[in-house]
């Protein structure tokens, strides 16, 4: 009977063994979690939880009513520590080793902690327990600086706003999002807090963070000095990789994998998620994608391939990520930052605001969609997007449901 | 066959259902989730629950019928 070890107990891990007993895996499965809960959701940290709208029990992934139904073992509060690919074993904190005949990684990315260190009041936001403090802080009055304008701060700085809280976003980058979406676009969708009241400091870095809980400063590079109760710091996240340090697989950005999701040299080890960076065949480069769906479809394709490993399927999807700030449910369905032109099409102006910008490559496709409460153009543009339509067909497809207004 | 839930009050029209299985669901011009049957054969299931299992806000179900 063949074991499959998965090593991580968010969204990836949990998904890959759902799938695995889906695609009829008999052998046993062991999910291994550093973090004491029970496996649960992430996106609604910054958002229902991060509000006080959701409890803990909101969140669940995994019951274990749920794991037992499907024969999952459950390792929790024990953090893989180490891997040796010979012997095919995954070292723990608790001084004991778990061996596997297939092992997938997908131990997701850690939040880059803050550079700018204070006595207290700063906070990342990655995990049940930064949620959870985070939370309790913004119950507290004073101030909200978040630094990091990309989707984590955006989130955080719509929650605090709507809890009454004062907020002022910051970040070094004139358009924050631009990074994704592009300039044009980027300044249209970032224009999001000032529409909503929030102050932004874009453009701006911040030099250091200092004091203490209710009496923090943070000084920017321009010579402001911003009071704040609390500090929230969104400024990325890096791949949970050092466990593998000394493992002898390839890592470069993350755990490098083949067009199948294989670790490099080792196609008994797959990678799913956040960390994994792996060969995408329709892009011909190597990704890595830090958002949800991405680890539910990669971690569909993954169990699939380690049930059948005589017919793997490769892993090529159209990337797709939301974001909901404020009254805007923002969505984005492929790589908008690589387009070479886009249309607007609906109206960014009225409130709430409904419009799309729908992108073309260079090879002439529709490649990338963006929408602001839109959900029913994003999904037949990610259909066509999947598909590989030519642009101006795309567009005639989609204009049975919008009426552009502009060109760029 | 199998029936198929939707919660149309917790549906914030993701639409990751729809890349598995446009056959059984579809949108609205709310963006909200519209179900194309109420049943399915056992032989969908599989399928269909991974689309539901894709529902980032749980708001899809399929229980026995």
């Amino acid at each position: 009977m063949s074991t499959v070890v998965i090593v991580g107990a968010s969204v990836g891990g949990v998904r890959t063994a759902q799938a695995l007993r889906a695609n009829g895996h008999d052998g046993r499965i062991v999910l291994v979690g550093a973090e004491p809960h029970l496996p649960y959701d992430k996106p609604p940290l910054s958002k229902q939880f991060l509000a006080g709208a959701w409890e803990h029990d909101r969140l669940a992934l995994l019951t274990e009513e749920e794991a037992a139904a499907d024969g999952i073992e459950l390792r929790l509060g024990v953090a893989a520590t180490g891997l040796d690919p010979v012997a095919r074993t995954v070292e723990l904190a608790d001084g004991t080793s778990v061996g596997y005949d297939t092992l997938v990684i997908a131990t997701g990315a850690t939040a880059r902690p803050s550079p700018w260190a204070a006595e207290s009041g700063v906070h990342v936001l990655r995990t049940l327990g930064d949620g959870t403090g985070l939370r309790a802080a913004l119950a507290e009055p004073g101030p909200l600086v978040v630094v990091g304008g990309g989707f984590i701060g955006a989130e955080v700085a719509a929650t605090a706003h709507a809890a009454g809280r004062a907020v002022t976003v910051v970040d070094p980058l004139p358009a924050p999002i631009a990074r994704v979406l592009g300039a044009e676009v980027g300044r249209l969708v970032g224009d999001v807090h000032r529409r909503h009241g929030v102050e932004t400091r874009f453009g701006t870095g911040v030099q250091a963070v200092s004091g203490r809980v209710g009496a923090l400063e943070v000084a920017l590079t321009d010579g402001t000095v911003l009071p704040a109760g609390t500090v929230v710091v969104g400024i990325g996240a890096v791949p949970a990789v050092e466990w593998l340090a000394d493992s002898g697989l390839e890592l470069d950005n993350g755990l490098v994998c083949d067009e199948f999701c294989r670790a490099t040299g080792h196609p008994e080890i797959f990678g799913v998620g956040d960390v994994a960076r792996w060969f995408h065949a329709g892009h011909g480069e190597h990704v890595r994608v830090e958002h949800w769906t991405n680890a539910v479809e990669q971690a569909a394709c993954v169990a699939h391939n380690v049930v059948h490993p005589e017919e793997p399927v490769q892993y090529r999807p159209t990337e797709y990520a939301w974001s909901d700030q404020y009254d805007w449910k923002i969505q984005i369905a492929g790589r908008p930052n690589r387009a070479t032109g886009f249309e607007l099409a609906g109206d960014p102006t009225t409130d709430p605001p409904r419009f799309a910008a729908l992108y073309r490559d260079e090879t002439g496709r529709l490649s990338a969609a963006v929408t602001v409460n839109w959900p029913k153009l994003l999904v037949a543009a990610r259909r066509l997007i999947t598909a590989g339509t030519p642009y101006e067909e795309g567009l005639s497809v989609l204009d049975k449901l919008i009426a552009p207004v502009s060109a760029a | 066959m199998a029936k198929l839930t939707a919660d149309t009050d917790l549906c914030q029209g993701y639409g990751n259902c729809l890349t598995t299985a446009d056959d059984v669901y579809d949108i609205d011009d709310d963006g909200k989730v519209v179900l194309l049957t109420e049943t399915i054969p056992e032989a969908d299931r599989a399928r269909v629950e991974a689309a539901a299992r894709s529902c980032p806000v749980k708001a899809l179900g399929v229980v026995d019928g």
